[in-house]
Order: C-alpha cells, then structure tokens, then sequence
C-alpha cells in the first residue's frame, strides 16, 4: 500500500490516499469535500452553459476541471465564485450554504479566484496588489484612512507578509515595480501570490497556464503544487489535457454543460466518453481557421 | 456693421393676436453692452410691466421692465451666452404665451441686432392645443406629434448606435453631427439654393466630410494608436465643444432660419394639426430609416456590419474588413444625422446648440432600444417620441425631457441591455 | 497695448473665484474619476446642489448661512447616494450617461415654472446670498490691492477659497496614500481583481462619491455666497466637461493635479482672452470683433480636451513610465 506514496510530497500522497477509493463517476462523494454544488445550472438564450446535478471538491487536493472550449467550466467558475448568477442551484462552503453571496464575501469566506485574463492591477506596484490581498485591514474603512497609527502596524505585517510570498513565486526583487511592467507569467504569479494573500481555504485558478510561455509552464506548476503542500485546496480549469496529468490529485471533465467524467488523471484519460468529448470538439474547430490545437485558439475567449 | 437676424419660431402659432418683441443694441462699446426693446403689438399698442432678464454666463442676471412706451433696457457687463427671459407672470391680464417654451431662451450676445418673435394669445388659453376640445383629440395630436419627433430621433439615434455597435465609441459629439447638417443647408441655402435643392446636397456633403472624413482624419488614427473607450469619449467631449463654437463663430449665436418654408402655413386633417412639410419630413424620414433597415437586411455590407456589431474579432477573423464597414456607418450615420438637422432645422429652426440639445435623448432613445442593438435605435427613438409627447397631458410642456431622461434611468437600473439587447453573456 | 495690465488680469482670473469653484469641482473629480475610475459626467450636479442648498436656505427659508452649509453637504450627500445606489453597478459607459442625464434633470427641475417659489425658476436665486460670510471680512473697509484687481470682498472669498481648497488637497493626500486610497485605485485598474479579494467594491465607489461629490458642494457654496447668485442654466452639462480638462491638464489621480489643472487652464484661457481683445482693441486683428473672443476661447478649451486626451492623458506633469502602462 505505501509503494506508490512513498516518492510523493506528503500534500499529495495525502490526497492520493484520500480519493484513492472514491467513485469514478460523475457526481461522486468525496471523504472531506470543501465545495458541495447541487443542481446548478444556468442558460444563456436557448443554450444551457451550465447544467450540473452534484459535484463535490475533495479538500487538501489539486482538482482540475477540464473540458473542450464551451464547455462551461468557466461559466461553473463563474456561478460558484459569485461573480455570475445561476438560473438554480445550491452549494456549500464547508458546510455553510453559499449561492446568491457577493463575491466579495466568498473570497472573505476562503474562496478565492484568479481570472482567465490574468487582472493585474498594472499601474500599481507589485507591493500594492498584494497589500490589496490582505483581509480585514483597518485602515481600509475611510475614517481610519486619514489616521495612520490606526494602520501603520498593520500595513508592515502585512507587508513582511507579502515580500514572504513573492520571494516564493521569486517575484520579491520587483517589489517596487509597476505590475504592468512584469512578464505575462509573471502577472500570473503574482496575481497567484496576491489571491493566497487573502489567506484562501480554496483558491480557484481560472486557465493558469492560458498565455503563459512554455519554458515558465513547468515552474508555475510547481507553485501550484506548493500552494496544495501548504494545505490550500486548489481548483483549476484547464483545457489541454496533457498539463492537467501532471499535477491533478483529481480531475473532473464537462462537456456540454454537465459533467461527463470524474477520476484520478490517468483513468480519465482513457475513458472513451472523455475522447469522443474532446475529438467531436477537435473536429469543430478543424472546420474554422485551425483545428491544431485545443489551447490556442481559446485564449482570451469564452468557456 | 449691422447683422441682421431673424429667429422663427419653432411651434407655427394658431392664434390671435402676435406681439413683437424687438431687442437690438449697440455694439459700439463692448463695457456699455445692452439689450433694449420694445413690447408693443404690430397695431402699435405698448404693452407695459413686463419684466424681462437677462442672464449671463457668470449666473449674473439683469432684469428690465416694460414702461408706459413698451420699452425695456437690460445692461449687461459683456457679450456672451445670455438666457433671456420674459416673466409670465408679470404680463398683462388675458394676454399668455402661445408657446410656454417662449418664456426663457438661450441667446448668444455677439453683436448686431437681434429680432425675437415672440407670439402671444388674448384671452384664450395658451399653448398649442388652444381651441381643441376633448382630451380624446389631444391624445391623438399629441400621439402623432409623439411619432413625427420620434422619427427625427430615430434619424439621429440610428447612426449613434450603428457607430457604437461597430466601434464601441459612445460618441458625445453625434448631437453635433445634426447641426453640422442643418448648418451645411443653411450655408447653400444663403448661397441662393433652395432647401429642397441645398438638404440633399448637403446630406451628401456631411456623410462624406463629416462622417467618412471624421472617422478617416480622427477615430481611425485613434483605434490604430489603441485608444481606449473611455478616452475615445472624452475626445468625442471635445470635439462636440469645439466644433459648437466653431459654428458660433462663423454663424453667430442666434436662430436662423431656411428660406423657404419657414412659416409655413398650418392644416388640420381631422382632429391633427399640423404643417404640409412635417408630413413631407416625416415620410421621407420613413423612407430613410426602412432603406437603412433593408440594407441592414439585405446587402452584403449590411450584413456585415450587423457581424461587427455582434462580435468584432469574430467578424474580422471570418474575412470581413471591419474598416471598410466602420467607414460606411459613419456615412451612413452622419448622413441621416444630417437629415434630422435639416428636418429639425425646417420645423424649428437652425441654432448653433441643437444638436447638444437633443443629445441626451438620442442615448435615451438608444439606451431604451439598447445600445448596440441595430433595430433598436429606430423602436426606442419611437416610444421615447411619443412618450415625450404623451407626457405633456400630465407635466407642464417644459418638463417633457425630464420624463425621457427620467426613463432612461429607469430602464438602465431594470433592463440596463435595453427593450432588444440581448442580456450580455458572462465568462 | 498694455502687458502689464493684461498680466494682473490674467493672474487674477487665474486664481480667482471663478476658477476656485472649478478647482473644488476638480478636486472631487479627482476622488471619484482620477482615483476611483468613476465616470461622473454629472458633477455638475453636485455644485448645483452647494449653490441652490445655500440659495434655498438663506433666501427662499431665510435661514442662517452657515446652516445652509451643512445643509449643502447633506443635499450633496443624499444627491450621491441617489446616483450611486442604483447606477454604481452599471458599466462606465452607463454610468456616464446616467450621471449626465441625472443632472440635466436636476437642472430642469430646478428651472421648472412648478418649483418657482422654491428654486426661482429660470431666474433662480439672487440676492444678499453670503452676507454672513462677509461681515466677518478681516480686511479693512477702504483695503485695496496694489497690484491685482480683487475687491476686499472678492480677496476675502479668495483667500478663504484657496485655503479650504489646501485643506482638501491635504485631506486627498492622506487618503489616497492610506489602506482606503489603495482599494480606491484597485478598483479603478479592475473592479473585478478587487472584488476577487473580498472587498465590497460597491461601497468604496459609493464613498468615493459621496467624498467627491461633496467637495464639489463647496464649489457651489463658494459660487452663491461669492457672486450672490444662483442660476439654473449656468449649472448646463459643458461644466463638468471642462472640469475634466482641467483635471486632466494638471493629471488625474496626482494629488496637487487640480491646482495645477485649475490655475493653467484659468491662466491660459484668461491670457489668451485678454491677449486676442486687446490685439482686436487696437486694431491688430480687423477681421475679428470683441464678441468672437468668447467663442475662441471655447473653442481652444474644447481642442485642448482633445489634444490631452489624446496625447497626454497623463497630464502635462505626467509619468511618462504610468502613460506606457495605461492600457485604458
């Protein structure tokens, strides 16, 4: 039993042994699910992008979400952070009911988001995005502002705080620097470094690797896999296939709205439902400009 | 150097009795500025106590009386844009504006002498409904006026939003694309052309100078050098201003008129009165608008710029050339924003502001039909019309853009993608 | 022609009363639309409410002045929660419009013969609007200035206007260097982002307004008590706009960027206008008359809007490393 865990970071082969006997089918339980969703769907016009019986997020692992383009994985994203509305549905954070919150309570709460499009706050500095992450600082409410020994404690935690993360994503010699001037990989750390600043439970990455040069993929992985060993759930959505076997304790496919697939990486990518799913999408996009690959032609657009 | 103004009005009055109100002044000495006049009817009679202001760009307001002679005298500090007001309140009794909107007036001082006209009634009621009897007929009239105002919306909405649904320009300078129209009729109306010869060529004049050569010289450059929306519509802020004042200083600030069919006779046809050209205006706006929707429908261009509209990058990718079709909606929209100038101009008259005047409810009108939506501009152009219309039954006359804009909010904080938007699909 | 007459005029429109009321305007502007991102295209509105908070009170009600100045920060407040609750939440486009359309419907209601007797119609309110204020004038009854021609009343409102105005450019600074001003500025890069971190953006814009909105209230207040007048058609739409010129000649989100906004444009405008009459004066220029001036003007400050906007949207002080980055 130890055989296949013994190479593994203890984060992982915690996970690895935690879904080790979970169902592979869509929908399944989970043994210490962070997110429950229940029949949360949403339509726009006549098309349903989003139609999902029950779902659950295994705690303490990486979860990939993946799917062809229009799948609705975003739009899920989308519906379960609270930045769009379901038509229906129900779902939990740690037991506690969540549809319908501001998306500004979830994040409070533990769930935080990335975005497709990473949203660096480029005429701000690197310092001032992440002190931006931090939680329930004083001196953000507009009495305190004018008051700084309300907040000038604080802020310097805060601040070792975040020069603590960035030298973990080695962004900590930009510190002073605009964000705009960073790399587009670089933009993605850091606007991963600036989401564990709120101190998340779960954070939720939205294509981390949509945009990002090849060469840094690798090394962005290995932070994924870091923020997992500190013991943050991880959620992402991705579309190839190929970056999501590396690093997922656990991947769940949607096609068409709904789930399709659920499993460990490797059985997932056998199922043959999964590669009809992505070959029929494949085949779509042959028919426009180039059906090459599944990851360029989606960058910037709509899942 | 005397200038001569006229300043028609913009309601033909039904009725009775017309005073004349003549104000000129001496522009020998600019510090001694003053607007003086005469209250007096053609027959000669003075009409006395009158209190009429002046009211200047700083907010300093100057006010004169009529005397025994019908004679008042305003001194004003120096020339510039002067609301001119004439108390109701003050006239004598039985005698009332036959146009409420006649009580206050914006005027630009310069120089010259100025001519106002305007009419009253004796012993009548006032406004433009005098004489009609059941509330059932003034529904009627005022739902007709509703469509021929909302025809000239329509024809200034379409190309707001045509440009808007292509560009994603909120374009704050479309009001002056109307009075650029109505100016450039009124320029080859002067030369000795007649109006019905000077609006056609002057339509064509402002869909290539004004539309195709602004999109060419100004919002081309501006998509090429990645200016943003928000920065596009402050440029847009801009050039509305200058090109307002540009138009002050080679017109001046008063009203004019074409000179042709500026007092146009009225007809009633049934329970409706109005005027032969408003009908002619609003059947050729018809003709103008449905060419524009079957283009929209038919042609390969139309169709195409109903693609970039949907979706820009989309359209580009599958082989359009966007350019090619932002270049035709700016003719396309300048042009039919310059007939609503001229149609404006000819049952109102041409005055420098106009086109800013009617600005905020052309996005009324886009925004209730939903902004980018093609069809759209022309169903929201018509209820904001006669919405506008409709509500004078119920809000005094000089509240009927209160309610439009009213609406608008509304319609924004319920239905913010309009009565045809689509609701906009997120992630 | 006279220079040194010119230049003591210019001066004195440069930091005049006319163009304090547009610097308080700028200075709000500069809160919502230079930190926050806020498109306000009704700002307006809210000097409106200042100047008619003060014409109601003192003339309408007469009631002290010095009440009608919190009443004027109440009206701007209630004005900013009336606008933001509902159109916060709507895209920037519309929210421009919204803001727009809002104050043309403040000032027609306002100018309406139905609330004549509050709000004096299209005439609005005239008279001894800032009595109180100036019976505490400090200078001495027969106090003239050598040089600049401000009369003793008009250099007491100026030395007040320009030292509340130094208040609020302080109180901007520590702000927008604290917590709070960082939020402000997050939003204004993307809403999104900050939401994303748990922060309620909705009631920082709100703050952000209601702030704005209620120094521009002092614009107002400083515009009834100076020229003891307040008129509906003087608030039109075209205000704002050139507060957003000068709020982006002296660089938006820059904390001394509405001074230095305010005291070039007014320095510029009022140069160029004494320049062109005195050259029309003196026979220079014959194919122009005294009158046009007023509409070059206009003209030149509708141009500079463009050309800012276009090429230096940063302001003329501008950080050349900031305009790289702007991707708006």
């Amino acid at each position: 039993m130890r055989a296949d865990t013994e190479n593994m970071a203890p984060g992982r082969a915690a996970a690895y042994e935690a879904l080790r006997d979970v169902a592979r089918v869509p929908g399944s339980p989970k043994p210490d699910p962070i997110v429950i969703a229940d029949r949360v769907s949403r339509q726009f016009g006549g098309l349903k992008a989003v139609d999902v019986a029950h779902v659950e997020i295994q705690r303490g692992s990486i979860t990939a979400l993946i799917g062809p383009n229009g799948a609705g994985k975003t739009t899920l994203f989308n519906l379960l952070t609270g930045f769009d509305k379901p038509d229906t549905g129900e779902w939990t954070l740690n037991k506690k009911p969540i549809a319908g919150k501001a998306p500004y309570r979830l994040a409070r709460m533990g769930m935080v988001r990335t975005f497709q499009l990473t949203k660096a706050l480029s005429r701000m500095t690197v310092m001032d995005n992440m002190l931006l992450g931090a939680n329930g600082q004083s001196g953000e409410r507009v009495l305190n502002a004018l008051l700084p020994f309300t907040w000038r404690a604080q802020e310097r935690a805060n601040a070792e705080r975040a020069v603590e993360l960035l030298s973990r994503f080695n962004l900590d010699a930009k510190v002073g620097d605009f964000a705009g001037s960073l790399s587009g990989g670089q933009r993605k750390l850091l606007e991963m470094a600036r989401a564990l600043m709120v101190g998340p439970e779960i954070v939720m990455l939205d294509e981390p690797m949509a945009g990002v040069n090849p060469a840094l993929t690798q090394s962005l992985l290995g932070h994924i896999k870091n923020i997992r060993e500190e013991g943050t759930t991880v959620l992402f959505v991705e579309h190839d296939m190929d970056m999501v076997h590396d690093i997922s304790d656990w991947v769940i496919v949607m096609a068409q709205g709904q789930i399709i697939a659920e499993g460990p990486p490797d059985a997932v990518m056998k199922d043959p439902q999964v590669i009809e799913a992505y070959l029929g999408s494949r085949h779509g996009n042959a028919l426009t400009a180039d059906g090459a690959s599944l990851t360029a032609d989606s960058q910037g657009g709509t899942t | 150097m005397l200038r001569r103004v006229r300043l028609a009005l913009g309601v033909l009055l039904l009725t009775s009795v017309a005073f004349l109100v003549s104000g000129g002044f001496s522009p020998a000495t600019a510090a001694d500025t003053t607007i003086t006049g005469t209250l007096s009817t053609p027959a000669g009679l003075p009409v006395t106590g009158v209190v009429i202001t002046a009211i200047g760009p700083d907010g300093v307001s100057v006010s004169g009386t009529s005397d025994e002679k019908g004679v008042f005298v305003i001194p004003l500090s120096a020339g510039g844009s002067y609301t001119v007001e004439l108390d109701i309140t003050t006239l004598p009794e039985g005698i009332t504006l036959n146009n409420e909107a006649d009580a206050s007036r914006s005027l630009l001082v310069l120089g010259g002498e100025k001519r106002i006209i305007i009419g009253l009634s004796e012993g009548g009621e006032s406004g433009i409904v005098a004489g009609s009897s059941g509330t059932g007929e003034r529904v009627v009239q005022l739902f007709l006026d509703g469509i021929l105002y909302g025809l000239v919306i329509a024809l200034g909405a379409v190309g707001l939003n045509l440009v808007f649904g292509t560009t994603g320009l909120t374009n704050f300078s479309h009001g002056e694309l109307l009075t650029l129209g109505a100016f450039t009729a009124l320029t080859f109306n002067t030369a000795g052309l007649n109006i019905i010869i000077a609006a056609p060529i002057a339509i064509i004049f402002a869909a290539l100078v004004y539309g195709w050569g602004q999109n060419r010289i100004l919002w081309r450059p501006l998509r090429r050098r990645k200016t943003g929306l928000i920065a596009a519509m402050i440029v847009s802020i801009g050039l509305a201003i200058f090109l307002r004042y540009t138009l002050v200083l080679f017109f001046g600030g008063a009203p004019q008129s074409y000179k042709q069919f500026a007092g146009q006779p009225g007809i009633a046809l049934g329970p409706f009165n109005t005027t032969p050209k408003a009908l002619i205006l609003g059947a050729l706006a018809i003709i103008a608008l449905a060419a524009t929707v079957i283009w929209l429908q038919r042609s390969r261009i139309g169709k195409a710029t109903r693609a970039v509209s949907d979706n820009p990058a989309l359209a580009s990718a599958t082989g359009i050339d966007v350019e090619r079709v932002i270049s035709v909606v700016w003719i396309i929209g300048a042009g039919l924003a310059a007939f609503a100038g001229i149609y404006l101009g000819l049952t109102q008259n041409t005055v420098w502001n106009m086109g800013q005047r009617i600005l905020l409810v052309l996005f009324a009108a886009v925004i209730l039909g939903g902004l980018g939506t093609i069809y759209g501009a022309i169903v929201g152009a018509m209820v904001v019309g006669i919405f506008i219309q409709m509500t004078t039954l119920f809000i005094p006359t000089e509240m009927k853009t209160v309610g439009a804009l009213f609406l608008m909010i509304l319609i924004l904080l319920v239905r913010p993608q309009g009565l045809l938007g689509r609701k906009e699909r997120v992630g | 022609m006279d220079f040194g007459q010119i230049f003591t005029l210019t001066i004195t429109q440069a930091f005049g009363v006319t163009a304090l009321i547009y610097l308080f305007a700028a200075i709000g502007l500069n809160i919502q639309f230079g930190y926050t991102g806020l498109l306000n295209f009704g700002q307006v509105a809210f000097v409106a409410a200042g100047a008619y908070a003060v014409g109601v009170i003192v003339l309408t009600l007469d009631l002290s002045l010095w009440l009608s100045i919190i009443v004027a920060l109440m009206a701007s407040t209630v004005l900013a929660l009336l606008l933001g609750i509902p159109t916060l939440r709507l895209r920037a486009d519309y929210l421009a419009i919204v803001t727009i359309a809002a104050s043309e419907l403040l000032r027609l209601l306002v100018r309406s013969i139905a609330f004549k007797d509050v709000f004096g119609g299209a005439q609005g309110l005239n008279g001894k609007l800032g009595q109180e204020f100036h019976d505490l004038n400090p200078l001495p009854a027969d106090f003239t200035l050598p040089i600049l021609s401000w009369s003793r009343q008009d250099l007491w409102v100026v030395i007040v206007g320009w030292s509340l105005a130094l208040l609020f450019t302080l109180f901007v600074w520590g702000l927008v260097r604290s917590p709070w001003g960082r939020v402000v500025k997050g939003i204004r890069e993307d809403e999104d982002a900050v939401v994303s971190l748990g922060k309620n953006v909705f009631v920082y814009k709100l703050q952000a307004l209601v702030i704005g909105g209620g120094i521009a209230a002092f614009g107002g207040i400083l515009w009834a008590v100076a020229k003891q007048s307040v008129q509906p058609d003087t608030f039109q739409p075209d205000f704002t706009f050139f507060v957003f010129t000068i709020l982006l000649l002296g660089g938006a989100a820059r904390v001394f960027g509405p001074i230095a906004g305010t005291v070039i444009f007014w320095f510029l405008l009022a140069g160029f206008g004494e320049v062109l009459s005195s050259l029309i004066n003196n026979g220079y220029i014959d194919f122009l008359t005294a009158t046009d001036v007023g509409s070059i003007r206009f003209m030149l400050m509708g141009l500079g809007l463009m050309l800012l906007m276009i090429f230096r949207p940063q302001g003329i002080f501008g950080d050349r490393r900031e305009l790289a980055l702007d991707a708006r």
